[in-house]
């Protein structure tokens, strides 16, 4: 199972990264559905129990794993994990991160209180803070700012995981706040809002024409009230802190630093890979520090050393003989065994082949490979052994 | 063997909305259904809405534009168009047909204003391309709409994933607090009474896993609370029971380990302890998937939907595989 055997593929070993106090920031990306949320989860208990004071952000839990990490209560805030190991000193706080609400707070913590309930009561900030594509990976960096914070000014902290969302791509994550930062600052809202605090003539008769047919149109369109509420919306931001591109360039800044550690999580599957590999070339461009690569789910095999063709084979032949009556009924358990066997084998192998492809085409990159478990992972105990398996 | 719950709500079903948790399958189970439906001699539009290119993947034909392309002609007569709708051209096209602007939607692009009605203004950029479904869907031969014969007698939608989807065909609302009068708020109002007839169905892709089977449960309620037709639940990349029941039980049986070892002596394999006892292991853990499996079938029964199934096909879908999937659906009675 150890891919140390493969030159182009060392060994990621994750107790290293989690004993390496340098390291405070660890992020685990990838793209939808392939563990992210686990291994985060899982990568967080380990380094408590190895005596690291860790709070772990966790954006779409699995309701029953959320529900073991007493994550239930949606307050935005971390709180204590029940249960784990504390004999090496360590401690895990777990939060599951609202959107919504960490927007809110950005928006309170930044304006005066009337300005504040201004904002939030704004139809157009509602629409944007809970609906907009690209507002969760805002926010989630932003908690992460926040945390980060928290973790200097405190000192409760020492490691602070991140989970990434859902996205369909793992580069969401880095592109989405940018993104939603240059939809805010884009070039039309400006100019809507331009007109309130540059109303000099001279910048009126260079723009208006456009502008007004544009705004006329959209007004009847959208109806006038939202292009208003757009207005007031950005006006009051404006004064509250800088535009949100920058915002959200200082917390891409916290990315780059080399106490930030990367973990990119894939399925052992073809598009998976692909992902991975994009956002790993991407992360080299960026120089963001990657740690190394977890591939999830692999088919365990425990009977390894029978390949799938000799069970097939075997089982074939036991299969002939009870049909001939000398093997009787009692080969049959083994028969279907066998079969078995030979169908985990062949997906194992196929699976272990797309790693080596990605290994080829990323040379050097740390792998470590974690078994499907039969089940579902919602407990410690199930965290825990995901653990061992990211320890190699 | 078509359920008479299924019959009975794919009677007058022209639309089909597919939605599913991501990764479930859903773009896959969208195109096997159109495929389907074109296979029975009908013309068919299947269409995006995400901008994924996920059509031009399945079948492997260069990215959809703007425009509704053949993607398949059925010896039936039947025929499969592809599309994949973006915002901003509906826009343009919804401004021509409501404002005739003309040149001035130049303009508009200019100074970013059709960026920004596309993208950030809320709600607008969902009935954008909604209200491009809606019109594909009633679309007819004739002068005028409701003129004539209808272009498609079916169309799929490979719409938004679960947790997003009642919001996206809840457009109504959506636009309540944007526009109040005017043509975009009547266009919501025709969009929202076509989705709320039986005319559309909101079928949802899951696997035997926990959260896609959660997600699908929730979606279920939150849909038919906004009152939208629920139509099946279809199980994909289902596999086989590799074990009969008999093995299942000898398990159990300490014995086993020995019989095992036997067999394995008389085939000629050389009967390690690790190659033994791997192998019941194996067979546990098989075992236990199943059961987890068997409890995610019976979560989804408990949803009173109709449930279709569809195989986990082991090379993938590429080179025919679709067509695979899309005679299974025939075969459980989708018409
Ligand atoms: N190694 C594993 N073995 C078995 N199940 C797993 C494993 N890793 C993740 N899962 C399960 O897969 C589902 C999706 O995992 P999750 O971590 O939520 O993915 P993501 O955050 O990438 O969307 C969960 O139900 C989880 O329990
Ligand atoms: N029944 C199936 N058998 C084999 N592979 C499948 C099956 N259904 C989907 N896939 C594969 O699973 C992956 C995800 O499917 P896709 O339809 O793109 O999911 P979604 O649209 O929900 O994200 C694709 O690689 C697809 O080819
Ligand atoms: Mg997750
Ligand atoms: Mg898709």
């Amino acid at each position: 199972m150890s891919p140390t055997a493969d030159r182009a593929m060392p060994a990621f070993d994750i107790d290293t990264l989690i004993s390496d106090a340098h390291v405070g920031v660890v992020v685990c990306c990838g793209s939808g559905g392939v563990g992210k949320t686990t291994t985060a989860a899982a990568l967080a208990l380990r380094a408590a129990e190895a005596g690291r004071r860790v709070v772990v952000l966790t954006i779409d839990p699995a309701r029953r794993l959320a529900q073991s990490l007493g994550l239930s209560e949606l307050d935005n805030t971390p709180r204590p994990v029940q249960g784990i190991d504390a004999a090496a000193g360590g401690t895990l706080d777990a939060m599951m991160l609202d959107m919504k609400r960490t927007f809110d707070d950005v928006v309170e913590a930044h304006a005066t209180p009337e300005k504040a309930a201004q904002i939030l009561a704004n139809p157009f900030y509602q629409a944007v803070s809970s609906s907009f594509a690209g507002t969760q990976e805002y926010m989630a960096m932003e908690k992460l700012g926040q945390l980060r914070a928290q973790a200097e000014r405190t000192g409760q902290w020492d490691l602070i995981v991140v989970d990434t969302p859902p996205s369909r791509s793992a580069l969401d994550f880095l592109d989405a706040p940018k993104r939603l930062g240059s939809f805010l600052d884009g070039r039309f809202i400006r100019l809507l809002s331009a007109p309130a605090k540059a109303s000099g003539r001279a910048y009126l008769k260079v723009f208006s024409v456009g502008v007004n047919l544009a705004t006329n149109t959209l007004g009847k369109i959208l109806g006038g009230q939202m292009l208003t509420d757009v207005q007031t919306f950005v006006a009051a931001l404006d004064t509250m802190f800088g535009g949100f591109r920058e915002r959200a360039d200082v917390t891409y800044a916290l990315l780059k630093e080399d106490a930030t550690a990367f973990v990119v999580v894939a399925a052992p599957e073809r598009d998976a890979l692909r992902e991975a590999a994009y956002f790993v070339d991407r992360l080299g461009e960026e120089r963001m520090p990657l740690a190394g690569l977890v591939v999830n789910r692999i088919q365990a095999v425990p009977a390894g050393a029978l390949s799938a063709a000799r069970a097939l084979a075997a089982a074939e032949q036991l299969a002939e003989g009870s049909d001939q009556g000398s093997g009787g009924q009692a080969a049959s358990a083994t028969v279907e065994l066998l079969r078995l066997h030979a169908a985990l084998a062949t997906t194992a192998d196929r699976q272990r082949a797309q790693v080596s492809r990605f290994a080829a085409g990323h040379p050097g990159i740390p792998v470590v490979e974690v078994p499907a478990a039969a089940t579902d992972i919602h407990d410690l105990q199930g965290l825990r052994s995901i653990g061992v398996a990211l320890a190699g | 063997m078509p359920s008479p719950a299924l019959a009975r709500s794919l009677t007058d079903a022209r639309l089909h909305v597919v939605t599913g948790k991501g990764g479930t399958g859903k773009t896959t189970v969208a195109a096997a259904l159109a495929l389907a439906l074109a296979a029975q001699g009908r013309r068919v539009l299947l269409a995006e809405v995400e901008g994924r290119q996920g059509i031009s993947q399945a079948f492997d034909v260069p990215p959809l534009g703007d425009d509704e392309v053949r993607l398949v002609t059925d010896p039936s007569g039947g025929e499969l168009w592809g599309l994949s709708v973006d915002a901003k051209p509906a826009l343009m096209e919804y401004l021509q047909t409501f404002y005739k602007l003309g040149r001035a939607g130049a303009a508009l692009e200019k100074v970013g204003a059709i960026d920004f009605a596309t993208t950030i203004a809320p709600g607008v950029r969902d009935v954008l391309l909604i209200g491009k479904v809606y019109e594909a869907t009633g679309r007819t031969d004739g002068a005028r709409r409701g003129q004539g014969r209808l272009v498609y007698d079916s169309v799929v939608l490979d719409a938004p994933p679960t947790g997003r989807v009642v919001r996206f065909l809840n457009v109504n609302h959506e636009v309540a607090d944007i526009a109040r009068v005017g043509p975009i708020r009547g266009q919501a109002e025709s969009i929202t009474r076509m989705l709320r007839d039986r005319s559309t169905l909101v079928h949802i892709v899951t696997l035997l896993e926990e959260m896609p089977v959660q997600e699908s449960v929730d979606a279920i309620a939150e849909l038919t609370a906004h009152r939208f037709g629920v139509g099946a639940v279809i199980v994909n990349l289902e596999r086989e029971a590799l074990l009969s029941a008999a093995t299942r039980a000898a398990l159990d049986d300490p014995a086993l380990e020995e019989r095992v070892r036997a067999d394995l002596t008389a085939a000629r394999v050389r009967a390690s302890g690790p190659v033994v006892r791997g192998l019941l292991a194996e067979a546990e853990d098989h075992v236990e998937r199943l059961l987890l499996e068997d409890e995610m079938r019976a979560e989804i029964r408990s949803q009173d939907v109709p449930v279709l199934h569809l195989p986990a096909l082991p090379g993938g879908v590429d080179g025919g595989g679709l067509s695979v999937l899309a005679q299974a659906l025939t075969e459980q009675g989708v018409r």
